[in-house]
């Protein structure tokens, strides 16, 4: 039985084609996906990521725990509601999960994790807790919702529907979160455009949901979603990295702090092997197919391998995600096998497209 | 999902017109359109080319997938549609209307073994 979001009957009601994603039965689109990344490009448009988890860590102590327990450094956030994205390693050094943690007081952090690792993530936090701050409390917040409204129009469509939250949520910068009465917004997104994400109770979601689609707010399914991460250079957990990955290798590296003396969970084994690998972009050059997930990359310095591929709507050409050796650079060119045929693709270093304009030439 | 009733087809989800002058008009159907979605690229046999029935002779990709399309019957191919390789999306708009590529059978009894509309229908209802 698939797990089920407080928007799913909204779904199911109006047609979307469903998928099972990471056990939760969830809309891959709502017509033409390709229409659906446009508007997102162009306009507004909304995702329901209510099978995202919050957790709540709360009590004293809460940041030391985080400066541990993360590879990111937390004392980069200073201003209470700031967000900071950071992966959650094992001691190995492999990505246990990619997240954003929210510091809204010294003992109130709010960690977002992905669907399909919550349970894994939040049983890794539990015995980390019990060993190193058993006086800290994690709740996993299942009453809440959360619909990323994604777009340059994004904004002004939730304050059509939030005239409240306006002021507040107005004065945001990127990667900044307020408490807008029983609404959380941040300014955060996974689609290289402006625009909130916003949490809720779950009973609100439907109101919220119909209230912006009225406001103008195209749905989207994780179709478009998908296509606009990848557009803006962002990793999906579970194709560009895992547990058999570390961050180094998987384009990370600008959130892994090694410089601080600070000790964190992975960090010996991350210092103990330098990088043989490079996450980094390919843009198809050759006519002949759409570049996908685990086809081979010919390289001068050895093969690689395509972890996200796609067609890309904003740039009308197959852009790609691939793990190629270290000292592969932008600019260069690799051969892609793409069924019986080797295809010509250029080095790009992502990412590709973002707020609605292409990056690359 | 539309299925006219004067096309052939195969459980493959290709359809198959017969034309007057025994050639064969082939496409991909309503069904295969949507469970592929946007469709961004369409690879097709050469002109000329002598294809075994059920040989791989095309591709079709959306954005989600790569999909084969495979010879309904023996036969060689005689036309390609380079309508739909300029604009793929046009086979989502009407699957029927943007044909693929157009086969001369090897053996004109073969169309007999195709799919009729009940056929093809009952067939994707077995898949679901």
């Amino acid at each position: 039985m698939l797990k089920q979001t407080p928007l799913n009957p909204v779904h199911r009601a109006s047609g979307a084609k469903m998928v099972d994603f990471g056990g939760w039965d969830m809309p891959v689109s709502y017509g033409s996906q390709i229409d659906e990344h446009h508007a997102v490009r162009r306009a507004a448009g909304m995702f329901d990521v209510s099978h995202m988890l919050a957790v709540d860590l709360r009590g004293q102590g809460a940041r030391d725990f985080l400066r541990y327990a993360l590879a990111n450094n937390v004392d980069k956030l200073v201003v209470p509601g700031k967000a900071l994205y950071s992966c959650l390693l094992a001691a190995d050094g492999g990505v246990l999960d990619d997240l954003i943690v929210y510091f809204l007081a010294e003992d109130w952090f709010r960690i977002v994790v992905n669907a399909g690792t919550a349970d894994k993530d939040v049983a890794w936090l539990r015995a980390l807790l019990a060993a190193r701050a058993p006086q800290l409390a994690l709740r996993e917040r299942h009453d809440l919702a959360m619909i990323a409204v994604q777009g340059p129009l994004a904004r002004e469509r939730v304050w059509q529907v939030l005239p409240d939250c306006r002021a507040t949520s107005a004065a945001l910068k990127p990667f900044m979160a307020i408490e807008c009465g029983e609404y959380f917004i941040a300014r955060t997104g996974y689609t290289g455009e402006d625009g909130f994400e916003v949490t809720l109770p779950a009973q609100q979601a439907v109101a919220f949901w119909n209230s912006l689609a009225a406001a103008g707010v195209q749905p989207c399914g994780l179709g478009a979603r998908d296509t606009l991460r990848l557009e803006a250079g962002m990793n999906l957990y579970g194709q560009d990295m895992d547990e058999r990955e570390n961050p180094l290798e998987s384009g990370l590296a600008w959130t892994v702090d090694l410089a601080s003396p600070r000790d964190f969970v992975g960090k010996a084994a991350l210092q103990e092997r330098p990088p043989q690998r490079q996450l980094i972009g390919l843009l198809l050059v050759d006519k002949g197919g759409i570049l996908r997930a685990h086809q081979q990359v010919r390289t001068t310095l050895g093969d690689g391998e395509i972890t996200s591929g796609t067609f890309s709507p904003t740039l009308s050409a197959s852009i790609a995600l691939a793990r190629l050796p270290v000292g592969v650079a932008p600019g260069d060119q690799v051969r892609v096998l793409v069924r019986d045929k080797e295809l010509a693709a250029r080095v790009v270093k992502p990412p590709f497209a973002r707020n609605g304009k292409s990056l690359v030439q | 999902m539309k299925v006219p009733s004067d096309l052939k087809y195969t459980a493959s989800h290709e359809w198959i017109r017969i034309e007057a002058d025994g050639t064969l008009t082939i496409g991909i159907t309503d069904h295969a359109q949507e469970a592929l979605g946007d469709l961004v690229f369409i690879e097709l046999p050469a002109v000329g080319r002598t294809l075994a029935a059920g040989e791989t002779c095309a591709v079709v990709e959306s954005v989600k997938a790569a999909s084969d399309i495979y010879a309904p019957v023996a036969g060689s191919v005689v036309a390609h549609n380079d309508a739909v390789v300029a604009a793929p999306e046009d086979v989502n708009a009407d699957a029927y209307a943007n044909w693929l590529f157009k086969l001369r059978p090897a053996n004109a009894g073969d169309v007999a073994k195709l799919l009729d509309a009940a056929g093809y229908t009952a067939s994707v209802g077995d898949e679901g």
